[in-house]
């Protein structure tokens, strides 16, 4: 009965929705990885925030809301964001949290800013903050699912294109400068291709909870595999799992929002991972060390039962 | 100027140097991340006490939301103590998941009850006035003035009490273990002062701006100072000049004030990372410019008195053909004579250049080294 009832409601609307999110939690969490890895998780929290004084201003200077235009906006300041970021870091001894601290809150603040400048105006054709801090995924259309599809392909196209370069700029930095990689450029590069995935989730899950969608599958990932490869593909299934999961879950019951359903789903896959991983889980590790007791103690034992010959 | 807008101004003031005083440490020991955290964090113990007392301002509400707060500290540390995620990943997977708890709780059963997302996430200081201290119908003035003044008061008492073990385990911690001042027990106290900070900022400007005044002002003295005493003071000036110019920017434009100071502290910020003696980008720059002229003046000197008292001097140290020995670019050799002459290292003899003893010095010395 319960299936009949989830199965009845798969109609169009939830079909794309679910479509759009699988598509926006493979891209996401592919991309994610690299973030990850490099121990920039909240790379993602800063740029999604530091987004919104660009869709204020794209809006402020076109007066469209066309979402391209907005998209635009947000990508272009969530980049200066992070280009700050990476400034700061380089040039002043304050340390990469500080600066992502300072960039997410007083870029969104600007943007809070601009944003009551422009209601104050009156234009009923103003953009929506509670859309962008917690994004509509019931918004989503054929046409979104179509450039979330196209741009995220893109993006993920490029990750194969400098398989290596990347791949060597994540695991040993100083070694891809002495080979005479510019690392520079490549960090620049992933931090673009991390804006791309971004822009193209805050409509779905909005800014607040857009970094959960970068780092929870590639943590859950990163506890199954050791090869990045695997880990990348990992990360795209379990976005697209928690995706749809999420949409499906928040459709069955009124007045769940899709976005923090989402989240939650990724986190409840990151959980069973950190538990049942083969290997790096919480569980084997625990039989590990059971076995390992235990035959410990058998060598012990067995070196004990030996007749001694004690001295005392 | 008007009472309420006194009243305001106060309160922001009071609420930035609140905030700025424990972020001091927070950037110190890099864990500014965790005050986002807990910002985002508290949401469902802030909700939940609301359900159980359905009023924004009671003390339980405080209470509840501080220990959620602590909460999340023990979270992320129970995440990275498994050896499994990195610091920063166990931060971006604590904070949305509780956050997600606290929007889903609010949507699915706050839709009757007054709970309102934005003014729990952008705060709105223009009201803080609104709600009043009043004992025995006497008006004693806006009760946020008076719960941010007391964790003021919390903060200093603390990091009066506490200042030189704050300092140790905040620049040492290994030392401060082996002295036997419990790093942890400090750590844990700090994360609860900015838990409470949080909560008592929140009416005001948010959870996300909270960031900007726990991380912007500290930030902003970092790079103006080396002590910790003169860090502390800076910050809360700073804050304070943040609080008061981004209140009044609002009124300017008619704006939101949170997000008016949060663009004051961003200005300030970019300010000073320009123009700070020493340390700033113009600073910088101009370090770099004159090393540049001041190694290509040694450049000069070194030839001048490789070749002096030969018989090729005439023809190596004639001003129209330096750039030829040297290999620069004409004009910029020009302007290294002219660079070299002011400072008295050479001087023009017609056609030729001449060591002085100034210059002939600099010409030993950089050869020595």
């Amino acid at each position: 009965m319960e299936n009949l009832n989830i199965l009845n409601r798969l109609d169009y609307t939830l079909m794309i929705v679910a479509v759009g999110a699988a598509l926006l939690g493979t891209v996401s969490g592919a991309l994610g990885t690299y973030a990850v890895l490099r121990r920039q998780s909240l790379l993602g929290d800063a740029i999604s925030h530091a987004a919104l004084p660009g869709i204020a201003i794209a809006f402020l200077l076109t007066g469209s809301k066309t979402p391209l235009i907005l998209v635009l906006g947000a990508a272009i300041a969530g980049w200066l964001g992070t280009l700050l970021i990476m400034s700061v870091v380089r040039l002043t001894r304050i340390k990469y949290d500080s600066a992502l601290g300072i960039v997410l809150s007083t870029f969104f603040g600007f943007g809070l800013v601009l944003h009551t400048l422009i209601q104050r105006t009156g234009n009923a054709n103003q953009a929506g903050l509670d859309t962008f801090l917690f994004g509509q995924a019931a918004t989503i259309l054929e046409r979104d699912v179509w450039t979330i599809g196209i741009l995220g392909g893109i993006a993920i196209i490029i990750t194969f294109v400098f398989w290596k370069e990347l791949k060597l700029l994540v695991f040993d930095e100083g070694f891809a400068a002495s080979l005479g990689f510019s690392t520079r450029a490549l960090d620049i590069l992933l931090t673009s291709l991390l804006v791309i995935a971004i822009v193209l989730g805050l409509q779905a899950v909005g800014a607040v909870l857009m970094s959960a969608m970068l780092v929870a599958p590639a943590v859950a990932a990163r506890q199954w595999t050791n090869r990045l490869s695997v880990m990348m593909l990992l990360a795209g299934g379990f976005g697209a799992l928690a995706g749809v999961s999420g949409t499906i879950i928040s459709s069955s019951a009124t007045r769940i929002p899709t976005g923090p359903t989402i989240v939650l789903c990724a986190t409840v896959v990151v959980g069973f991972s950190i538990v049942f991983a083969a290997n790096r889980g919480l569980l084997w590790d625990r039989m590990r060390q059971r076995r390992n007791r235990r035959n410990l103690k058998m060598e012990m034992d067995g070196l004990f039962k030996q007749p001694q010959q004690g001295d005392d | 100027m008007l009472q309420v807008q006194l009243e305001i101004q106060l309160i922001a003031i009071v609420t930035a140097v609140a905030c700025a005083l424990p972020g001091v440490y927070l950037v110190l020991r890099r864990m500014t991340l965790m005050s986002d955290a807990i910002s985002h964090a508290i949401l469902p113990g802030i909700v939940l006490a609301f359900f159980l007392t359905e009023s924004l301002s009671s003390p339980l509400l405080i209470l509840a939301a501080a220990g959620t707060g602590v909460l999340t500290v023990v979270f992320v540390e129970l995440l990275q103590r498994t050896k499994l995620v990195k610091e920063d990943a166990a931060i971006g997977l604590t904070f949305p998941a509780l956050f997600s708890i606290g929007v889903i709780l609010i949507s699915r059963f706050a839709g009757n009850v007054h709970l309102d997302m934005d003014a729990v996430l952008l705060g709105e200081l223009a009201y803080a006035p609104l709600n009043r201290l009043e004992i025995a119908s006497y008006d004693l003035g806006p009760v946020s003035l008076y719960v941010m003044g007391g964790i003021l008061m919390l903060s200093l008492v603390f990091i009066f009490v506490f200042y030189k073990e704050l300092k140790l385990a905040t620049f040492d911690a290994g030392l401060a273990a082996t002295l036997g001042f419990a790093p942890a027990l400090i750590h844990y106290g700090l994360m609860t002062l900015v838990s409470v900070t949080i909560v008592g900022a929140f009416d005001a400007v948010g959870s996300i701006l909270v960031v900007a005044l726990i991380a912007g002002p500290p930030a902003t003295a970092y790079l103006m100072t080396d002590r910790l005493s003169r860090m502390l003071i800076l910050s809360a000036v700073i804050g304070s000049v943040n609080a008061v110019s981004g209140y009044w920017l609002a009124h300017l434009f008619d704006v939101s004030i949170a997000g008016a100071i949060a663009t004051m502290t961003l200005l300030v910020f970019g300010l000073i990372f320009l123009c700070v003696p020493n340390r700033g980008l113009i600073a910088i720059a101009r370090r770099h410019a004159r090393q540049r002229w001041e190694f290509a003046q040694t450049m000069l000197v070194i030839h001048l008195l490789n070749h002096e008292g030969l018989p090729e001097a005439e023809e190596e140290s004639a001003i129209a053909n330096l750039h030829e020995h040297l290999s620069w670019d004409p004009t910029f050799a020009h302007q290294v004579v002219r660079y070299a002459l002011n400072n008295r290292c050479v001087l023009q003899e017609e056609t030729q250049l001449v060591l002085t003893e100034h210059g002939r010095s600099v010409a030993q010395q950089a050869l020595v080294q």
